[in-house]
């Protein structure tokens, strides 16, 4: 495999980090690679959002944990500082450190124009290393021949 | 077992063509791995993150992947990319002798 294009169209902890961690993989194996950040997926590439991500404690039965008690006021936080805690011990960066580093491998990072549009943000909404604002004839245009993963 | 064959001697690899007796390695073998790899020359950076690679994998029991390279190293990750394209961790490791990281970052 020569390329991947992989789409991020979900806001949660859990939602973005398998993109990331797929992304960086394809490039420690030698494989080109690029992110596209679409709808609540844009989230980790807002700038003044990109630190505040957080594990969804509500609506995810793989949690375990009763919806009337992941609805509680401080369980989001407290379930993603855990997750977070957790990770830091496998060695992932949180979210700016980790795209940055993805940037840093010659992965291309993009936002969805029909995304952009909808939610109103502008260019300086984002996070410096976004790449650019591409429309979806775009992003298929530069994924080629190459694998898409939609997550 | 697979061999490979270096400067005239065959030696054992496992399945991804690492070395497999770190007693094989040496700094020739190092360069003429570099060489079939696509890396003509080991700078004296090359060898500081092969030796940082080795330092680390002596330690923990596993060559370091991505994240931990750039610390051990102390080559940012921008850099691993140009000395060692196409899988830094990857190339470096069997650079220096040692399997495979086998970290996912």
């Amino acid at each position: 495999m020569d390329r991947v294009s992989i789409v991020v169209s979900h806001g949660s902890l859990e939602g973005v980090y398998p993109a990331l961690i797929m992304a960086n993989g394809a490039r420690m194996e030698g494989i080109e690679a690029s992110l596209f950040f679409t709808f609540f997926g844009l989230e980790p590439i807002i700038e003044r959002r990109m630190d505040r991500l957080q594990v969804a404690t509500v609506g995810n039965p793989a949690m375990h944990v009763p919806t009337l008690i992941g609805m509680l006021p401080g369980f989001q936080t407290l379930a993603t500082s855990m997750m977070k805690k957790e990770m830091e011990k496998l060695d992932i960066p949180p979210v700016r450190e980790f795209l940055q580093m993805i940037h840093d491998t010659g992965a291309e990072i993009y936002a969805c124009k029909a995304s952009v549009d909808m939610f109103h943000f502008k260019k300086q909404d984002f996070w410096s290393g976004v790449d650019d604002i591409i429309s979806v004839g775009e992003f298929y245009e530069k994924a080629g021949d190459g694998q898409i993963i939609f997550t | 077992m697979d061999t490979l064959e270096i400067l005239g001697k065959h030696l054992a690899v496992d399945k991804d063509g690492n070395l497999v007796n770190r007693s094989d390695w040496n700094e020739e073998i190092a360069r003429a791995i570099a060489a079939q790899e696509g890396i003509a020359e080991l700078t004296d950076r090359h060898w500081a993150v092969i030796r940082a690679m080795q330092k680390a994998f002596d330690r923990d029991g596993d060559a370091p992947s991505i994240r931990r390279l750039t610390n051990e190293s102390g080559v940012d990750v921008k850099t691993l990319y140009q000395l060692f394209p196409k899988g830094p961790a990857k190339k470096a490791a069997k650079i220096a002798g040692l399997p495979k990281p086998k970290g996912c970052i």
